[in-house]
């Protein structure tokens, strides 16, 4: 009889906890986010709440400071490692990533859901989701719209003395350049000028030699000259374009900037080092991606009032360097349904209202063309108008080696002083060509 | 109880406790059987772990292989590799920059180490304290040692432009020291001077304490002057101590890469990519694995056969 009741009690106890557990095993199941570790990854946080509000499944994030993004998860993705469920990957990777099976194709899952591609912005459908670009093959969904804009000090700008000074100079008001030589003759009138008893600079540029920073700053130069990377009609017949008058006297615009108006010791710099020079009050203007601008516009020394923005200024053509990325669901994932619901989730309209509200670039029509969008931020109106005019850089399987192929000729001429603008570009078409017969491309 | 039979004692429990099978067994090998015995699984692992990858290596070098693709069509280059990269202008030039590297801080690391060596070798007061103090930029991490030099070389605020500001009254932000082209190479070797230089000299200090007194009383003898046992004494009996301290240092420079990517990139363009940052990049950021597998394999035989010739000339010094 005891040996029954004991039976008895052990199968009570084993029922009770099994039945314990299994809440705790739906509210146990979580998923990781990979990203970069910067502003709007944050504002990505406090969104997700959202998420695991509503699905109960829990999100844990991996962010990597951007100079080792690329080759973290790039290396994550090689390996077919488990650690990302979802991946918030660079527009460039979209081409390997497709081809080499890491990511999974979302064609039938959009399907399914009715989740439609004609909802986002078309610049970002292509830049983010398409692999070939332009066909209708999606691998991710727009997450992230972004591009390179300007900040300028809006407050030095408007100061009496220094606007005088520049209207004895150049017989013009001193406005927010719209073109490249505009640019550098307002970079320059701003070199070393003393304001408020401290010597500032000119203007901020990209520099940066180990990722991407040089290519995704002098890209910039390039097409508001008419830098093209390839023949429209021959795909991969660079020469002409690649090294064509106008994209030379891109490069040798922005070297020029660089030598002429630009901080001490910024021969390696990138996004931080904008955003600390900008900060400090050290310079007039900045090159920098969009995502920054809600935190720079909430800074208590330069925000505010105090800063203003503008689009990438043309010269002979307009463009823009593509920044931004879509979220993907990771092939090599245990937890594709969650991952794939959380994309479900994350494209519905609310939520990408609510994903701009708190800082994030949302690429869903349902928030560009809300008619108050425009008003909606500072920025928000200049955004709009660098979506319009965004080009990226190759977004081929072997993008990294072409990126790295650029970073080193463009550091070369424009930092190291090697060379001619026409050699350096000349050199990049060598070395593109190389990387497109190892494909079997050329 | 002696110590013969405390031996017998133990020999007689050990064989008590093993296994009557077993010890019949053993008894039946030869020393060299259990000689091979005992080395086997130390052999197996060297074998896994340094020799297999090596063939695999080489025999990536003449293929297309690429890491992130590996279901792709492998084809066999024979010395396409080779030849692409020993006639690429790019991949001389890194050997260049590599050269400058190694040869200068080398040399400026056995003149300071050496020196440093000789005052540390006399006794004064604080001088444990001197020691340990010249110790302390080895024991840093080449990442940390590359991270603190970035910010003392910035231009506007780094400590070391205000110094050398203070020194000779020019402006701190006119030069920069990883940013310009003439100076960034000069930059790396100074940074690894700094942190290697306590090396060499540790290794030289080990060199003068091994020379017996009696040598220089007997050079006194003779009224020999410090001069004279400087070249006679000193500098021969150091030299294998140097020369070692050469061969630790320039196989370490060749291969350096930690603390010149945290400090330079390889920049100001491609001023201070040494040629195992090419490496690294063909490798692990294009992915080229074939094509950097031949590249390792030529620098490898370059550091090995360089180290070979080394190796036979710092024997015929010792056995001088």
């Amino acid at each position: 009889m005891a040996k029954a009741v004991t039976w008895m009690c052990g199968a009570a106890a084993l029922a009770l906890s099994a039945g314990a557990a299994q809440p705790a095993l739906a509210q146990s199941k979580s998923l990781t986010l990979c990203w970069a570790a910067w502003d709007p990854a944050n504002a990505l946080v406090q969104l997700s709440k959202d998420f695991t509000t509503a699905t109960g499944i829990g999100m844990k994030f991996e962010f990597v400071p951007w100079t080792s993004y690329a080759d973290r998860f790039l290396n994550e993705l090689n390996s077919k490692g488990k650690l990302c469920d979802l991946i918030i990957g660079d527009s460039q990777w979209i081409g390997g990533a497709a081809e080499n099976g890491h990511y999974v194709k979302l064609n039938e899952f959009f399907e399914r859901e009715g989740i439609s591609m004609d909802d986002f912005m078309p610049a970002t459908v292509v830049g983010y989701s398409q692999w070939p670009k332009n066909t209708p093959n999606y691998w991710a969904l727009p997450a992230m719209g972004d591009a390179i804009g300007w900040t300028y000090r809006k407050d030095w700008f408007s100061r009496p003395e220094i606007r005088a000074a520049f209207r004895d100079k150049h017989g013009r008001d001193l406005e927010p350049p719209k073109t490249w030589t505009e640019l550098k003759e307002v970079a320059s009138f701003f070199q070393g000028r003393e304001i408020d008893g401290k010597r500032v600079y000119g203007a901020y540029i990209y520099t940066e030699r180990g990722s991407e920073g040089i290519t995704m700053g002098v890209t910039n130069a390039l097409y508001a000259h008419g830098f093209k990377y390839q023949d429209p009609d021959k795909p991969y017949a660079m020469d002409g374009f690649v090294n064509s008058p106008d994209a030379v006297k891109g490069l040798e615009a922005y070297k020029d900037l660089y030598k002429c108006c630009t901080a001490p010791g910024m021969t390696n710099a990138y996004m931080q080092e904008g955003l600390d020079a900008f900060k400090s009050g050290q310079v007039a203007m900045q090159m920098n991606f969009f995502a920054f601008f809600p935190g720079l516009h909430k800074d208590p020394n330069v925000g505010g009032d105090r800063i203003g923005f503008f689009v990438n200024p043309m010269e002979t053509a307009r463009g823009t360097q593509l920044g931004g990325q879509g979220i993907s669901v990771v092939a090599y994932s245990d937890n594709r349904d969650e991952a794939l619901q959380y994309i479900k989730w994350f494209a519905q309209p609310d939520v990408q209202k609510k994903w701009w509200a708190l800082g994030g670039y949302s690429c869903h029509t349902a928030v560009l063309n809300d008619p108050d969008f425009p008003a909606s931020a500072p920025f928000a109106a200049d955004f709009l108008q660098s979506m319009s005019m965004v080009v990226d850089f190759w977004a081929e399987p072997s993008y990294a080696s072409l990126l790295l192929d650029m970073q080193k000729r463009m550091h070369d001429y424009v930092v190291a002083d090697k060379g001619t603008a026409k050699e350096a570009l000349d050199l990049l078409i060598k070395d593109w060509t190389v990387v497109f017969e190892d494909d079997g491309k050329l | 109880m002696t110590e013969t039979s405390t031996l017998h004692t133990l020999a007689a429990r050990a064989g008590a406790a093993t296994p009557p099978a077993l010890a019949a067994r053993v008894r039946g090998l030869s020393d060299r059987a259990i000689a091979w015995l005992f080395i086997t699984p130390t052999v197996l692992l060297l074998l896994a772990i340094n020799v297999f990858p090596l063939i695999w290596t080489v025999r990536l070098s003449f293929t297309n292989y690429r890491a992130n693709r590996p279901d792709a069509p492998l084809r066999w280059l024979g010395l396409d590799n080779y030849t692409r990269i020993l006639g690429d202008p790019d991949v001389w030039y890194a050997m260049q920059a590599t050269a400058h590297f190694v040869v200068w801080s080398i040399t400026l690391q056995v003149l300071l180490g050496f020196g440093l060596a000789l005052l540390i070798n006399r006794r004064f007061r604080g001088h444990g304290f001197w020691t340990t103090l010249i110790l302390l930029p080895m024991m840093l991490s080449p990442a940390v040692v590359g991270n603190f030099w970035t910010f003392l070389f910035q231009p506007q605020t780094g400590l070391f432009n205000h110094v050398v500001a203070f020194v000779t009254g020019i402006d701190p932000g006119s030069f920069q020291m990883i940013g310009d082209v003439r100076l960034a190479p000069w930059a790396i070797v100074l940074v690894d001077t700094w942190m290697w230089t306590p090396y060499v000299m540790l290794i030289c200090l080990a060199g003068l304490r091994s020379i017996p007194d009696d040598i220089y009383e007997a050079a006194e003898v003779d009224r020999a002057g410090p001069l004279r046992r400087f070249w006679s004494i000193t500098l021969p009996m150091v030299l294998p101590f140097l020369m070692l301290a050469v061969l630790f240092r320039g196989i370490e420079n060749f291969r350096m890469f930690d603390m010149v990517n945290l400090l330079t990139s390889g920049g100001p363009g491609s001023t201070t990519e040494v040629a195992s940052i090419t490496l690294k990049r063909e490798a692990f950021e294009k992915w080229r694995t074939g094509y950097s597998s031949a590249f390792a394999v030529i620098l490898f035989v370059t550091v090995f056969g360089l180290a070979n010739i080394y190796v036979k000339a710092l024997n015929a010094v010792r056995q001088r």
